[in-house]
């Protein structure tokens, strides 16, 4: 099971560190950094590296390494999930997972480390349960607790934990009872040069925030749940219902959490959003090389694209830019090559456009790779697949809660070939 | 006001001030005090000197300050082993607090202090701990039970805790259930014999049951546990399946992959034809397709773990080839793991687009992905027929970008795709030797270089280019040096009145100047070679080369089952098994898949070849899968050309004569006398060729027939042993065609050689269970053991290994002995196993005793059979009928020995064809006074002649027959052999 943590920061310095069984030494990480240094990016170090006696599992998350040392024969990805559970939980509590933050915190970070694990076997991970045990900081809580000098832990054990329904506390009480889901679909595609799609599918969530009082238990159908063949439930979800009826079942639990993701195969056809007209041309003995970008919407049903961005790696050849965005605003680092045009949302009437000369290397030979464009964007109130909501009711208790749903589209790893 | 202001330190001295602090009478301070404690420790710095202050503050009602002390604790009780002693009142105490979440936290942090003198107050806590009435705190003792195990296993066992553990899995409560799992399964690893989880179907249900009720990670203790279980049958293994499937659902990827475990092991019990079979290979697809879309560490593992389901079973996923696609800002470990994969799914049906994907790559930036893709092109025009002048063409525009890595690459995989499609493309070299200049790495020159030899007779001036190369030979890698020495030769041959002088030039730089051996010894063979015979060169040289297979990188069969049974476990990331790497484990049990219900093992074996007559070809030239292992063993040894039978060149009767002379001594013990050579000299010196004969697995790869191994990926099976040489290979030579004729229509079609009757050789009895019976055989020139194998005992038998004493002929496995496995109880498998004559000589006493040892897992067995010599008699044993005569006069009479062959009813003609059957050869047929005289002869496979004079009186049942040799150890032998073959 998992032996110890180490956590490292991107100037790879060992800021922090667990141990559940017995203490491993920090040179362990030697290994780690070891690969670090061969990456050429720091997302390109290897999930899994193996030592004479030990295996480091990491994950990179906002800029930090999470490294787990494990021993024996464990499963990677329990690992893996684990440590996302952990940076989950560090956001949670602190609001945004850094290092000032972890550090800021240390010492509900170490209590909340050893809850979550206990000899390496997770003990409570639910975000339920780790708040009744550990209150999590607030400037109103370290206020009271330095002048009244009560603590923040939780004496008593947690409600939720070993009953049937361990992600629900029992006693929740609420003046306003509402219940809102979102559902959010994220969209990959790789789109050739020519504008065919190669590749697309969507990624969705149905993200829930229920403040409801007492044990309600809600049903949620959908119009075309046929769409969902292929779908990831939170654990609260009754499988056997939805097998023979396609209606999600479930006792929530209490606050936010991700009800159920879903995936939409490439075998389906997704509809693409927006299209990119490029023109991106290098001749061969020329030192200015042509760019021209338009996007445009497609198969948006009326909605409107916003907040899109265009980013590109240029090739390494490219010196400089002179382009001319219609609307927004663009920049480049010569240092990273990396283009990025801010362009805000698509007016259907007049087409964004960014246009202009690069200019190379003199004298070098023209660029052997295409640049590939990286599109971001966002669509409000449609989901791309098409999923609707059909109705939302809710049993076991006698208030009317207020309901709400709300659908957004957004580009995932959206990329188009030149 | 946040934690950080615990770093801030003063000058006075860090710890001396925190000790006063922790001392202080202020609850509040001393809290304070305890948390810049612990916080020290979490940047590793050494507080242990503080242990007797921070012991001080755990008596207390502070449930934070208590925990905090605890934390303290667990980190430094180990160094301060009398200190700790101190606490264990308290925890003691604490075991019995009303709170149970006091008492939980009390045995489970004892449980963490490793110190031996606390362990031994730990024993009667936990005892009630593990009976409490509350779950939460049962479940917390059951984890304790492993943690003390790992600390001191004996004390474990002698207070029966195991057993309190193993009831625990009947616990009311799944969470209990889980965690008793996990402990019980970590204990496990340690005690990989212990029955430990003793799975039934009653606990199977409980199991099951739980499975639905507990978090996530029981779950996967479960899941895993579960995949441990070999059901009774197949109704079993369905009901199992069917409740186990739902976790596919689950949004923890790992829960997932663990369902996918066991869902794959246990489907293989399942009848192909049963509807659920389809339904669940229907069902494995969306879940392994959405890890895809999980972070980038997940994919990786995710990607892993596909490899190998689709090498397992590739119709889960054959439609869902384009979620492997790569996109441009993923990780590299992503992007390479994924090109494999998608490699592996290309088929007819989508090789449009993987082509199309893969030259998309190719322009990419990063230069490890591109060249794996440039490779996967290759591979696919290997894989995918249909594809290949596409993959070719392909190619060809990657070489037009003149991007230096990418050329070179392209190169190295179209020499593949030569050996894969001789003939077919050549129209390409002329692009390729536009190129020549960049190539600076080894690998694409020795492949241009193999291309320019092999194709020499189309290429105008491929003396010139290689001329070229000749110029910095020295400075050149080993690789390049030995194909330019080969493609020159070859050159030679193909065009030798304009190359004289290039061959001697290169002959003269591989034998004087360098001194590397293998280099050396190469460019001495072929030197002598064409000194010698250039015939015969031209048949060793030029000689046609085995097509390469098609997916050689795939994992070993056993090795793949073993690691389905591993899905989601680093074996299964690292693709070894885990005793190969696994610290700590004792000896890890080998995990298998269930065998499937009813369907016997023949369904899936690839080769095991009847023992019907001579007809049945022996393997093709493409090993099959179930070949791979041992052509993996035996990879980068010589390519086949030297083991084939000699072929017929005219110096082989003169020869003749000489070996008459020699051969005895060779039999005597001198193995370097060559046996099976293609060459026979007079000339003293005559190349010691044998060396380069595939019996020393470790030799170098010195490549006689002039080949340059594939691309390692790609070059497996083309060291194929001599044992899967094609029967046509040997066809013509064997079948006497040319006997034939010189025979003037006495004799007709020979009739397969002599195989006597299978005899048991070991008894089950003697063997643990294990029967071999078996007999001898020569079929198409190679001399073949087969063997029925029967597992008589009560368990699986495997690892299967065979190996030969010293014996009179050099008689030594030309390949490992494969045995199906699982090789389960009350089977028979036959086994062929191809010989060799190459191995180390001894002389036995009979003659043809052959002396062997059989190893399974069980142990090593050993017996001794007999074999006929009849079947080391050479195809071309035919002597010309002046040198029989004049050896015949020349062998003193006292080697002369004389039998009667008695109850033998054929006439002269049926005998001589039976003979000729099992290659003793009538070279002339005399009839005097109503008696038939045969003289024949027949040649051993050390070169030993055998002549033989058959009288055969009509009407009369009683032969008489003279033998003749120069060894006239072997006539006794001999005699057998004929009084069989003409018995039968």
């Amino acid at each position: 099971m998992i032996h110890s943590l180490f956590l490292v920061n991107a100037s790879g310095d060992i800021f922090l560190e667990k141990h559940w069984k017995s203490v491993v030494s920090r040179s362990v990480c030697d290994y780690f950094f070891e690969a670090q240094e061969r990456a050429t990016e720091p997302e390109n170090v290897p999930p899994v590296i193996p030592t004479p006696h030990h295996y480091l599992i990491s994950v990179l998350r906002h800029r930090i390494y999470f490294v787990a040392v494990i021993q024996s024969e464990v499963p990677p990805l329990f690992v893996i999930e684990f440590l996302h559970r952990v940076v989950d939980t560090f956001q949670d509590y602190f609001g945004v997972c850094t290092e000032a933050a972890i550090k800021d915190n240390v010492v509900v970070v170490y209590e909340l480390l050893e809850e979550m694990l206990d000899n390496g076997f997770p003990l409570a991970t639910e975000s339920n349960i780790l708040k009744e045990l550990i209150k999590p900081p607030t400037i109103l809580r370290t206020m009271v607790n330095t002048i009244t000098g009560s603590t923040n832990v939780g004496e008593q054990l947690p409600t939720g934990q070993l009953s049937v329904v361990p992600w629900r506390r029992t006693g929740v009480k609420y003046t306003n009872n509402e219940a809102y889901f979102d559902v959010v679909e994220e969209i990959d595609a790789i789109i050739d040069k020519s504008g065919s799609t190669i590749t697309a599918e969507i990624q969705g969530v149905i993200d829930a925030c229920v403040k409801l009082t007492g044990m309600p238990d809600l049903t949620l159908s959908f119009m075309n749940p046929r769409l969902l063949d292929d779908v990831s439930f939170h654990p609260c979800v009754r499988f056997k219902r939805w097998e023979a009826e396609r209606i999600l079942s479930f006792i929530p639990p209490d606050g936010n959490f991700r009800l159920l993701s879903y995936h939409v195969s490439s075998q389906n056809l997704v509809a693409i959003p927006v299209y990119v007209k490029h023109n991106i041309t290098f001749r061969e003995g020329s030192s200015q090389g042509r760019f021209d970008l338009t996007l445009g919407p497609k198969q948006t049903m009326g909605k409107a694209v916003e907040s899109v961005l265009v980013s590109s790696q240029l090739p390494r050849g490219v010196l400089n830019t002179n382009l001319n965005p219609s609307q927004g605003t663009y920049t480049f680092d010569p240092v990273t090559k990396l283009l990025t045009w801010d362009v805000g949302k698509i007016n259907p009437q007049k087409l964004p456009s960014l246009k202009g000369s690069m200019s190379l290397q003199a004298g070098a030979s023209k660029p052997d790779e295409n640049p590939t464009i990286n599109i971001q964007f966002k669509i409000q109130q449609m989901a791309i697949s098409g999923l609707k909501v059909n109705r939302l009711d809710m049993y076991g208790e006698k208030y009317k809660p207020f309901k709400g749903i709300k659908y957004m589209t957004k580009a995932g790893k959206f990329q188009v070939r030149t | 006001m946040t934690d950080s202001k615990y770093f801030t330190t003063t000058k006075k001295g860090e710890i001396f001030e925190l000790k006063a602090e922790l001392n202080s009478d202020k609850k509040e301070k001393k809290k304070e005090a305890v948390k810049k404690v612990i916080a020290s420790m979490t940047v590793g710095k050494d507080v242990s000197a503080l242990f007797p202050d921070v012991v001080n503050c755990m008596q207390t009602d502070n449930l934070e300050l208590k925990k905090l002390v605890y934390l303290y604790l667990m980190n430094y009780a180990k160094s301060q082993p009398d200190m700790a002693i101190m606490a264990v009142n308290t925890f003691v105490k604490d075991c019995e607090d009303p709170n149970p979440l006091i008492r939980a936290l009390a045995v489970r942090t004892m449980g963490c202090i490793r110190v031996d003198k606390i362990t031994e107050y730990l024993c009667e806590p936990l005892r009630k701990c593990l009976k409490d009435e509350d779950p939460y705190v049962r479940k917390t003792a059951a984890v304790c039970v492993a943690k003390l195990h790992d600390i001191n296993a004996q004390l474990v066992e002698d207070q029966g805790f195991l057993d309190t553990l193993k009831d625990l899995i009947s616990d009311s409560n799944p969470m209990v259930v889980a965690n008793a799992v996990a402990a019980l399964s970590e204990i496990a690893e340690s005690h990989p014999n212990s029955n430990l989880l003793d799975l039934n179907p009653q606990s199977i249900n409980k199991l099951l049951t739980a499975l639905n009720e507990c978090t996530e990670w029981g779950q996967i203790f479960i899941l895993d546990c579960l995949a441990n279980y070999t059901p009774r049958d197949d109704r079993e293994s369905q009901s199992i399946c069917e409740r186990v499937t739902p976790r596919l659902s689950h949004a923890n990827s790992a829960v997932v992959l663990s369902a996918v475990k066991v869902l794959m092991k246990f489907m293989e019990m399942l009848p192909k034809d049963l509807d659920y079979y389809g339904t669940l290979l229907k069902k494995l697809a969306p879940p392994l397709v959405t890890l895809l879309s999980a972070e980038p560490e997940l994919q990786y593992v995710a990607l892993r773990n596909i490899n190998l389901i689709v090498q397992k079973r590739p119709e889960i996923l054959k439609h869902e080839m384009k979620v492997f696609f790569v996109k441009y800002n993923d990780p590299i470990y992503v992007k390479l793991e994924k090109l494999d994969i998608m490699i592996r799914l290309a088929s007819q049906a989508n090789i449009a687009q993987v082509l199309a994907e893969l030259k998309e790559y190719a322009t990419e930036v990063d230069v490890d992905f591109v060249r794996k893709a440039v490779r996967a092109i290759g591979r696919c025009a290997i894989k995918v027929e249909q594809s290949a002048e596409r993959c070719v063409s392909t190619l060809l525009d990657l070489i037009q970008t003149k991007v230096n890595y990418v050329v070179q690459e392209a190169i190295v995989v179209i020499k593949d795709i030569f050996r894969k499609y001789p003939n077919k493309y050549e129209s390409v070299i002329a692009t390729l030797c536009e190129n020549l200049d960049s190539l600076d790495e080894p690998e694409a020159r020795a492949a241009m270089i193999w291309i320019v030899g092999e194709y020499a007779e189309r290429i105008d001036n491929a003396d010139e280019l290689l001329e070229s190369f000749l110029e910095g030979f020295h400075d050149e890698s080993t690789q390049v040096q030995l194909q330019l020495l080969t493609a020159i030769v070859k050159l030679f041959l193909k065009k030798p009145t304009e190359t004289q002088e290039l061959v001697q030039q290169v002959l003269s730089l591989a034998t004087q100047d360098s001194d590397n051996p293998d280099l050396r010894d190469r460019g001495y063979i072929y030197w002598r070679l064409l000194s010698t015979d250039p015939v015969a060169a031209k048949e060793v040289v030029l000689a046609e080369k085995p097509l390469i297979s098609e997916e050689t990188d795939l994992i070993e069969p056993t090795l793949l089952e073993e690691l389905i049974c591993h899905i989601g476990t680093l074996a299964s990331v690292y693709h070894k098994p885990p005793s190969a790497f696994v610290e700590g484990s004792r000896g890890v049990q080998h995990k298998r898949l269930p065998a499937r219900a009813g369907s016997g093992e023949s369904a899936e074996s690839p080769d095991t070849v009847s023992t019907g007559g001579v007809s049945e070809a022996p393997p093709a030239v493409i090993p099959s899968q179930g070949d791979l292992l041992g052509d993996l063993l035996n990879l980068d040894l010589t390519p086949p050309t030297t083991t084939g039978p000699p072929p017929p060149t005219s110096s082989m009767q003169m020869g003749a004569m000489d070996l008459l002379g020699g051969g005895l001594d060779s039999l005597m013990g001198d193995d370097s006398e060559p046996s099976h050579i293609p060459l026979r000299t007079d000339t003293p010196q005559s190349p010691q060729l044998h060396h380069h004969s595939p019996s020393p697995p470790d030799y170098s790869p010195t490549e006689l027939g002039g080949d340059i191994g594939g691309s390692p990926a790609m070059g497996a099976s083309f060291g194929a042993p001599p044992a899967v040489m094609p029967g046509s290979f040997n066809a013509p030579v064997s079948g006497g065609l040319s006997d034939l004729f010189d025979l003037g229509g006495g004799v007709g079609m020979p009739m397969g050689a002599y195989v006597p009757p299978k005899t048991v050789w070991l008894p089950a009895m003697k063997a643990k269970g294990l029967e071999i019976s078996g007999t001898f055989a020569r079929r198409s020139g190679v001399v073949q053991m087969e063997m029925t194998l029967t597992n008589k005992a009560m368990s699986v038998m495997g690892d299967f290994a065979i190996q030969f004493n010293r014996n009179s002929f050099g008689l030594a496995p030309a390949g490992p002995l494969q045995v199906l496995t699982p090789f389960t109880p009350n089977q028979s498998i036959e086994v062929t196993l191809p010989l060799n004559t190459v191995g180390p000589v001894m002389k036995m006493e009979p003659l043809n005793n052959l002396q062997v040892a059989v190893k399974n897992n069980i142990d090593v067995f050993y017996f001794s059979c007999q074999y006929p010599i009849s079947m080391l008699f050479v195809e071309d044993g035919k002597m010309e009928r002046q040198v029989f005569l004049a050896t015949w006069k020349d062998i003193p009479n006292d080697n002369e020995s004389q039998f009667q062959i008695k109850d033998c009813h054929l006439n002269s003609d049926a005998a001589s064809n039976k003979l000729q059957g099992s290659n003793i050869f009538t070279i002339a047929k005399r009839t005097v006074d109503g008696q038939d005289m045969l003289y024949q002869s027949m040649k051993l496979t050390n070169g030993i002649w055998i002549l033989a004079e058959l009288k055969v009186q009509a009407g009369n049942p009683n032969y008489t027959i003279s033998l003749k040799c120069r060894a006239p150890e072997v006539a006794q032998s001999v005699f057998q052999s004929y009084e069989a073959v003409l018995k039968n």
